[in-house]
């Protein structure tokens, strides 16, 4: 029997980002507040001194272990799913800060278009512009509304940025100016510029300059060290939740975080109506315990969000046959259609590819969202073009050989010796869609460690995701072509989606909406059917936006903290849906 | 969790000395205030005093990690060796896989967590030939490695009469291709799996951190002129010119010892 635990104000379920954010807010507003997570305690001296790409870039060390965990995937509805089996092909967040450590920091807003996407493509298009198999939501909130919690999120975390000239007026400069230009860089916005585009440097999660949060958190400056991108930063300077919201929140003695917590259950009662809190799992002893709260909130990435709600028999569970129900629901996210581009080899041009940060990069917005004209393409919405000087390690600065070298023997170490640092490549961060055939359920056939079912993911692309990643393509093909590059390769249009979860970017299954037919969650990210719980993450995306995930996390959660203050004085549903009667 | 503002990895003066800082202006606040200068005051890279010194450590360590610790047929061992040079063989850039010290690199990842698949998810049902869904395997990596290896000595009987190792480098390069591109069976698993586990190791073994075997002398590194994990690059971002450094690992970064 699961030992009962003293009851608390609010449960917080994973330490990323999200779970990060909830945590400081109800801490700071003197709640009872426990954190709990799967993985192992982890503070930025753990970061120190462990520049390693075998280790970080190619083992995925601090990713989740998948030994008795992970996931099932198909692309068809009649197929049996398999499971992703290594962290090659899956790669989560895991210990105290989750996948939010390992970030790279590209830092963009959601367009005002793509939180009224349905709407607004209706209105400029006409109905018939959506095709019939997509799942085209709005958001239930606008991008107003969302602008006072994006800047929230940006000066907790000490963005660098600059103004992209496309994108709309924001109510406060960036925190911080923007990263250091580079000689890649420059090329990129030089051409760009060249063709009537206009390039802007990324908004980065690497901070320009020390820098201390609202929160009291002191950041460093960038050493533009290279170990970025599925690393920690051995410096402080990356924003991540270690560095920013888990230290706020651990300052307050009401906080109490506790790791090697797997959670299995949410706790919910049926009379009531109520969560009332949540089953884990002490991973030191195998001991089980029961934490009462008055919220639960469930923090814990996109997959695990849905599987928690789906084990815990908590909300309908999506059929895709009646296109009823609601949780795994327009399961979406960045798969290998976006990021399609162009790579260039520059004979003449060495560059010194092998310094960089995560998020050091330019990027154009012209082709992002609805800022160009759709009418005679066969494709909505758009995302940026980028150029990223990751820093680049040496293993992987050795795969960078023009398509027709063979990739081993005498010719591929000929030119990739040669080829290692005169690489460059652009890409189209594309957007993402939902589509009645994708979804996320309980799987029939694997288990985790504990018996309990994988989550199985359904997945294939629709037209949309080949026309844009085409368009990409091409684009990126002009800029490279007009950057100067000798040799030009494009990416291929992919067939179909490779079951490769790396990236971090998937999302939706809880998602969230303004009509409880179709979404699962209101705009403070509280469930329709459960008022004390809330499901806080990339699970709310009613479908991907065009550009990186983790702001909007970030902004959401500030959101949703919001309104768990709010709902802890109420105790009621925040929003009330149209049409919807309540007792 | 331990108060972040105490915690620290190496004693500072150790840190300063091999990464290339001196002291002055202190960072505002938290862990690395105390330990890291303001980026104007970092020394240049080649600072002559820290290059020399560790870079000679990290060249010395390579020695005592050339035994077998995974491998335990010597055959099999250099079926592997012959194998590596092949997918990086020597030539006049530099040495090939087996002068960087490569077929012990793979030995000993084929002993570590990666080799025995212990972060993966292993339970069945399998479907190992699977062409769709990555890695479906019941073999662990170091049973792929053993199952390839034994097949290609085998191929090579069959066909040359001849030990793979001792055959030319074009026969050798004849079969590695038929088994990249899946014309063979081994029991199991995919050709195309070990193939490129087989050549993904290789690469990893010439160009990571000498830490772990491989990369002897940090030759691969000079070959391909990357400088190493160094404190940072923030006085030389934005430079014009490509920077051909001498290479420094893991071990000088972390302060060459404790
Ligand atoms: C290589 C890489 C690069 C990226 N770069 C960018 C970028 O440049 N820009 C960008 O916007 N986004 C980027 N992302 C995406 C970004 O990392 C995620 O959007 C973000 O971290 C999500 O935050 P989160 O708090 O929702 O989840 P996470 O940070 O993953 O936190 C979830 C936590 O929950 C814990 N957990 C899971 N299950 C349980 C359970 N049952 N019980 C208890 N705890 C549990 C996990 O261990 C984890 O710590 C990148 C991702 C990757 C992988
Ligand atoms: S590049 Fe900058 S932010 Fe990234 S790990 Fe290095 S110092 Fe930290």
């Amino acid at each position: 029997m699961a030992e009962e635990l003293d009851k608390v104000d609010v449960v917080v379920v994973g330490m990323g980002w999200a779970g990060g954010i909830i945590s400081a807010e109800m801490a700071k507003a003197g709640k009872s507040v426990v954190g709990l997570e799967k993985g192992i305690d982890k503070n930025r001296s753990d970061y120190v001194g462990v520049k390693d790409e075998l280790r970080f870039d190619n083992r995925y060390q601090i990713m989740q272990n998948l030994t008795g965990h992970t996931v099932t995937s198909r692309n068809e509805i009649d197929e049996t799913a398999l499971p992703v089996r290594t962290m090659q092909n899956m790669q989560l967040g895991t210990d105290v800060g989750g996948a939010s450590v390992h970030w790279a920091g590209a830092t963009y807003r959601y367009w005002p278009y793509e939180f009224e996407i349905r709407s607004q493509t209706i209105d400029r298009y006409g109905a018939d512009k959506i095709p019939e198999d997509m799942n085209l939501q709005d958001w239930g909130i606008t991008y107003d509304e969302m602008e006072e919690y994006y800047e929230k999120w940006e000066y907790t975390a000490g963005i660098s940025g600059e103004q992209d000239p496309l994108a709309p007026e924001r109510n406060r400069e960036w925190p911080n100016p923007p990263l250091k230009e580079t000689p890649s860089l420059r090329l990129f916005k030089d051409a760009t510029e060249r063709l009537g585009l206009h390039p802007f440097q990324i908004a980065a999660g690497n901070l320009s300059q020390n820098y201390e949060n609202p929160d009291g958190e002191q950041l460093n400056a960038c050493m533009y060290c290279s170990f970025c991108t599925r690393h920690g930063c051995d410096f402080s300077a990356k924003s991540d939740p270690l560095a920013t919201v888990i230290p706020t929140a651990m300052k307050h003695d009401n906080f109490e975080l506790r790791t090697r917590a797997n959670v299995r259950r949410v706790l919910y009662d049926e009379d009531s109506g109520k969560a009332t809190g949540v089953m884990y799992v002490d991973e030191n002893t195998g001991e089980e315990y029961e934490q009462p709260a008055d919220v639960v909130v469930l923090a814990a990435f996109a997959f695990a969000n849905n599987r928690l709600l789906m084990l815990s028999d908590i909300g309908e569970q999506y059929d895709p046959e009646t296109r009823e129900g609601v949780i795994g629901r327009n399961f979406n996210g960045q798969y290998n259609s976006a990021f399609h581009g162009a790579t260039g080899f520059f004979e003449n041009e060495q560059f010194n590819l092998y310094m960089g940060a995560g998020a050091l990069g330019a990027a154009v917005n012209d082709y992002a969202a609805d800022n160009f004209d759709h009418s005679d393409l066969d494709f909505i919405g758009g995302g940026a073009i980028e150029l990223r000087q990751y820093g680049f390690g040496a293993i992987s600065s050795s795969g960078n050989v023009p398509g027709d070298t063979p990739n081993w023997g005498q010719e591929f170490k000929d030119k990739s010796l040669h080829y290692a640092y005169r690489t460059l490549t652009i890409w189209y961060t594309s957007i993402a869609m939902s589509y009645w055939h994708n979804y996320l359920d309980l799987d029939p056939t694997y288990t985790d460690e504990y018996g309990d079912p994988l989550l199985r993911a359904t997945y294939k692309f629709g037209d949309q995701e080949r026309n844009i990643a085409q368009f990409g393509i091409e684009r990126c093909h002009e800029i490279m072509e007009e950057m100067g590059a000798d040799i030009i390769e494009d990416g291929n249009v992919p067939e179909e989606f490779n079951h490769v979860y790396s990236g971090g970017h998937y999302t939706g299954g809880v998602v969230m909406g303004d009509d409880p037919e179709t979404s699962a969650v209101n705009s403070y990210l509280q469930m329709w059917d459960v008022d004390n719980l809330f499901v806080v993450g990339g699970s709310a995306f009613p479908q991907f936006g065009g550009h990186h995930p983790t702001p909007t996390i970030g902004a959401l959660a500030y959101r949703a903290a919001e309104g768990i203050e709010r709902y802890l004085e109420d105790e009621e549903q925040l929003v009330k849906a149209p049409g919807r009667k309540f007792i | 969790m331990a108060d972040i503002g105490e915690e620290k990895q190496f004693s500072r003066r150790d840190f300063l000395k091999t990464t290339g800082v001196f002291t002055g202006g202190i960072l505002g606040g938290s862990l690395l205030g105390s330990v890291f200068m303001n980026q104007s005051q970092m020394l240049t890279d080649d600072d002559p005093e820290v290059s020399e010194e560790s870079t000679s450590e990290d060249e010395a360590q390579n020695e005592s990690m050339e035994a077998r610790t995974f491998f335990s047929r010597s055959e099999d061992f250099e079926t592997l060796a012959a194998a590596t040079e092949r997918i990086y063989p020597e030539d006049d850039n530099g040495p090939g896989a087996i002068a960087l010290g490569v077929p012990y690199f793979i030995d000993r990842q084929m002993y570590g967590f990666w080799g025995q698949n212990s972060q993966d998810y292993s339970y069945g049902p399998f479907e190992p030939t699977s062409d769709t869904h990555g890695f479906q395997a019941k073999l662990n990596r170091g049973e792929v490695f053993l199952a390839g290896l034994r097949r290609l000595q085998e191929l090579s009987m069959e066909e040359h009469d001849t030990a793979f190792a001792d055959l030319d480098g074009g026969a050798q390069d004849e079969l590695l291709r038929s088994f990249e591109s899946g014309d063979v069976e081994i029991r199991g698993v995919r050709p195309e799996t070990f193939f490129s586990l087989l050549r993904n190791a290789t690469i990893e073994g010439v160009y990571s951190d000498p830490a772990y075997g491989g990369n002897k002398d940090m030759q691969g590194w000079k070959m391909i002129e990357y400088p190493g994990p160094r404190m940072g690059w923030a006085e030389d971002i934005e430079s014009e010119e490509f920077m051909s450094l001498d290479p420094e690992g893991l071990r000088s970064y972390q302060g060459g010892g404790i």
